[in-house]
């Protein structure tokens, strides 16, 4: 809880002025003069105005990406030659094409999209905090190898065996059709195969916070363990779980190879395959389409991202420096 | 991250570090049971008890399909299912379980499998038992025998599964299918001495023969077990003729016979058919090969030069991607880490939005931006240039780095924003009294005390990039081509889209090739992993 909130969550916001030399042109300025000068360009430039200069080009290497996709989304125009003018039409017909388009079922990408990654958030959130709580609260033998083999199995990430992947499901599929290729219920439990990873180090470092007398007393009344589990730990363990939810989302949205060689037939497909596939060459694509397909599955994305953006980025970083 | 991981073994839950006493469980269990409430106990009963109907239905189905080795694991794993939830001890197990079953499932199995196909020759061709070879062989040199005489057939469905009902010029009456041969019923009904139809199958109708004609002409059906006999087929749906395989089987000597030219075919071991010059039949079948693909890999001059070349580069984009973004990451940091700057919070957003957006959207939005005739970039910002950003093996590859730069900076930008503003004020104080200059500041405490901070960061982040297969596929699929190659690599592939392609793209599908590669990588990795931990001591920490 500690590196959380004083790491990454604290903005610079709460500094007072004494951060005042914290950067190698900030020495050059008058520091410790308290008397009122006269505005002067040459000095308020060195001061901050060239770190204004610095932000905006930022700004523009970040931002232009963003307004080219926007603009051709709003393009009537399909291709991407005719998206070059930016903001030169304005007008929806690129989201009504891709929305009601026989050969695009991005509805269908969509919906799949959000069902995979939705249950396979929840259910790594879930799966990560048993373990977690069985870590972090109870002592057994193989304790420590568990939590060995959990960091060394988490360096070497699923895609790298995704043919072997593709084999087994393959064969699953032979015996039950139902969990096997093409289905999306076999693509989840791949990816809960990696449910026990770096996410169960960052509940296991959240868990060992929360003091255990909070445990004993509530055995002492009477509370069974998973009584304890349920009512008391995940409770107080809110916050992580969300940003463990939250980033197993996110990284199921991004996750193309291993969904790219499980759901074949285009309807059963997830955002990420479908749109790589739709621009497989940019030349023929309807880019207008495309791009509104990708404001439509990045807005979601984005806001949630952007709202809840100071728990994502403690999280990764607890995670990490554990 | 000290503080932490010092926590974990003063305050955690210890419950009691000595064992308890045979007396002391026994009151623990009588305190848990009493605990327990009812509702619990349903909740645990109704979920084993689904679980086991699931199990026991799988069972059946594995057992109707002779899988004796996978029925035995999912015997095996109920019953230790069972075993963990049923009884009041193993508490942990309880707990550890259906994360364990997943991570071995997904995780640690396809790790062990990989490695063995890795030694297989699994691939296209090679990609059955030697059993379905021979008798796709057999019934691909399939040709009609001359004085055969004509079947009455009719044409049957159960299911999606098309059966041929044959009527003998005797008056016998058998059924059979692709997979079972020919058998003979007597419950057909008949009509003018040709049987018609049969109870559980359903007769195709003329209309119905003709939409379907392509996958009855192809359709043959085994005379018998045994493949030399021939098989049945029909060319109109209506009546059928013997057909004998020009190549003829020898079980006990293994060996395929072509009966026009008496070429004798023997299996070698090679997972084909092989003549004495060498030629092959396919398909093949799956044979372990030893470490012929390792060997190819790492000897074959046209595929080891190759797996040289995105070797080296994969390090490159790792480690320069890693610093790119790092050092710009800081810089911006630092930038904007002035309390006298208004507007901070403004660019903040605005930089970040790049991490915030998916990141296989912004490879494939970047790809379009790049494209050499139409892109934004070359058309608007370069007036018309032709610049090849994706095409030229140079250029790609700065392409590809500055993608990643704006994919990456944002985030080592709040990390390291983060790490500053956690450093001591007291020490930039104490320096600056002891009169350092701040650039001296920097370098001297600020640097040092970040690197270490965010070391594993760092790591984590080589680790990611090492293997950012969306980044390199979305953006340029590896290209340009290598055309001098014989697997499909392209000179900005790294090590993993490299066995992507191998594995999945292009006309032969080498699986065993790309899972030898694959095994390669992990030996790398986990030879970095190794060096990373003894610098980082991070398992020591572990309690």
């Amino acid at each position: 809880m500690s590196t959380l909130t004083k790491t990454p969550g604290a903005d610079s916001d709460d500094m007072s002025t004494r951060a005042i030399t914290s950067g190698p042109g900030a020495g050059l300025t008058g520091y410790g003069t308290y008397e009122k000068r006269p505005f002067n360009v040459g000095r308020w430039f060195r001061a901050t105005g060239w770190r204004h200069l610095v932000g905006v080009v930022m700004i523009v290497f970040s931002c232009f990406p963003l307004l080219f996709v926007l603009s051709s989304s709003l393009n009537p125009k399909g291709t991407l030659t005719g998206s070059n003018a930016l903001f030169s039409a304005i007008g929806l017909d690129s989201y009504a094409r891709i929305l009601s388009s026989p050969d695009i079922p991005y509805t269908d990408w969509f919906v799949n999209t959000l069902i995979i990654a939705g249950i396979t958030a929840l259910a790594t959130v879930f799966l990560g905090a048993l373990a977690a709580y069985s870590f972090s609260r109870m002592r057994f033998t193989g304790r420590r190898v568990g939590l060995v083999s959990i960091v060394i199995i988490q360096m070497f990430p699923q895609l790298l065996a995704v043919v072997a992947i593709f084999l087994l499901m393959s064969s699953i599929g032979d015996w039950f059709p139902a969990l096997g290729l093409n289905t999306r219920i076999g693509l989840i439990m791949v990816y809960l195969g990696g449910a026990l990873g770096v996410n169960t180090y960052l509940m296991y470092g959240f868990f060992n916070t929360i003091p255990a007398s909070i445990d004993e007393a509530a055995k002492i009344d009477g509370a069974s363990h998973a009584r304890i589990f349920f009512t008391i730990i995940l409770r107080l363990a809110a916050p992580i779980l969300a940003v463990v939810a939250l980033l197993s989302f996110i990284a199921t949205i991004n996750e193309f190879v291993v969904a790219s060689v499980i759901l074949i037939d285009p309807e059963n497909q997830t955002l990420a395959v479908g749109l790589t596939k739709l621009v497989s060459n940019p030349r023929y694509a309807d880019w207008s389409a495309f791009s509104a397909g990708a404001v439509m599955a990045a807005l979601p994305v984005m806001a949630v991202f952007l709202f809840l953006q100071k728990y994502i980025v403690g999280g990764l970083t607890a995670g990490s420096v554990k | 991250m000290s503080t932490m991981t010092s926590n974990v073994g003063v305050d955690a839950g210890e419950p009691t570090p000595e064992k308890p006493s045979k007396r002391q469980r026994q009151a623990g269990h009588i305190a848990d049971l009493a605990s327990a409430g009812i509702k619990v106990l349903l909740v645990k009963i109704i979920a084993l008890g689904i679980l086991d109907a699931l199990a026991l239905t799988a069972i059946f189905i594995l057992v109707g399909q002779r899988e004796w080795l996978v029925t035995a694991i999912v015997v095996i794993a109920t019953g230790l299912i069972n075993w963990i939830y049923l009884g009041r001890r193993r508490l942990p197990a309880k707990y550890l379980t259906p994360g364990v079953i997943f991570l071995l499932i997904f995780q640690v199995f396809v790790l062990g499998y990989t490695a063995y196909i890795g030694f297989t020759n699994y691939g296209t061709g090679h990609n059955g038992t030697k059993d379905q070879a021979v008798s796709a062989l057999m019934s691909s040199a399939l040709e009609r025998v001359e004085d055969s005489p004509t079947f009455a057939v009719t044409v049957l469905e159960q299911g999606d599964t098309l059966n041929l009902l044959v009527t003998d010029p005797d008056g016998a009456v058998r059924v059979g299918n692709a997979e079972t041969p020919l058998h003979a019923v007597d419950n057909a009904q008949m009509d003018g001495g040709k049987a018609v139809g049969l109870d559980g199958y359903s007769t195709l109708s003329f209309q119905e023969i003709l939409a379907q004609s392509d996958a009855i002409t192809a359709l043959a059906v085994p005379e018998s077990e045994d493949p030399n006999d021939g098989a049945l087929r029909t060319p109109d749906g209506s009546s059928g003729y013997l057909y004998v395989s020009n190549l003829e089987y020898d079980e006990a000597a293994g060996t395929m016979t072509d009966t026009r030219t008496d070429t004798v075919y023997t299996d070698d071991g090679s997972g084909a058919f092989t003549s004495a010059d060498g030629e092959q039949l396919m398909p093949g079948w799956q044979v372990v090969v030893g470490a012929d693909n390792f060997v190819r890999a790492l000897t074959d001059e046209s595929i080891r030069g190759p797996l040289v070349y995105v070797t080296i580069w994969t390090f490159v984009f790792a480690l320069v991607s890693v610093a790119t973004t790092f050092f710009l990451g800081l810089f911006l940091a630092i930038v904007f880490n002035d309390m006298r700057m208004r507007g901070r919070k403004f660019y903040r957003v605005l930089m970040i939005l790049p991490y915030a957006f998916p990141s296989f959207l912004s490879a494939l939005v970047w790809a379009g931006m790049m494209n050499e005739s139409f892109g934004f970039i070359n058309q608007v910002l370069l007036g018309g240039a032709a610049v090849p950003w994706l095409t030229d093996p140079t250029l790609a590859k700065v392409s590809i780095l500055i993608v990643n730069l704006w994919l990456g900076f944002p985030y080592m930008f709040l990390v390291c924003t983060g790490a500053l503003q956690s450093i001591p004020e007291e020490l930039q104080e104490a320096a600056t009294v002891d009169g350092a200059k701040p650039w001296a500041v920097f370098r001297l405490i600020k640097l040092p005390l970040l690197l270490v901070s965010l070391a594993p960061l760092l790591i984590a982040s080589f680790a990611f990039n090492f293997n950012n297969f969306n980044l390199i596929y979305m953006l340029t699929n590896g290209g340009p081509r290598d055309s001098s190659a014989p697997i499909p690599v392209g000179h900005t592939d790294i090590l993993i889209s490299m066995v992507y392609k191998v594995a999945f793209t292009g006309q032969t599908r080498d699986y065993g090739l790309a899972s030898a590669f694959t095994i390669i990588i992990f030996i790398v990795v986990a030879i970095i992993s190794i060096i990373s931990f003894r610098k980082t001591k991070a398992l020591e920490e572990l309690n």
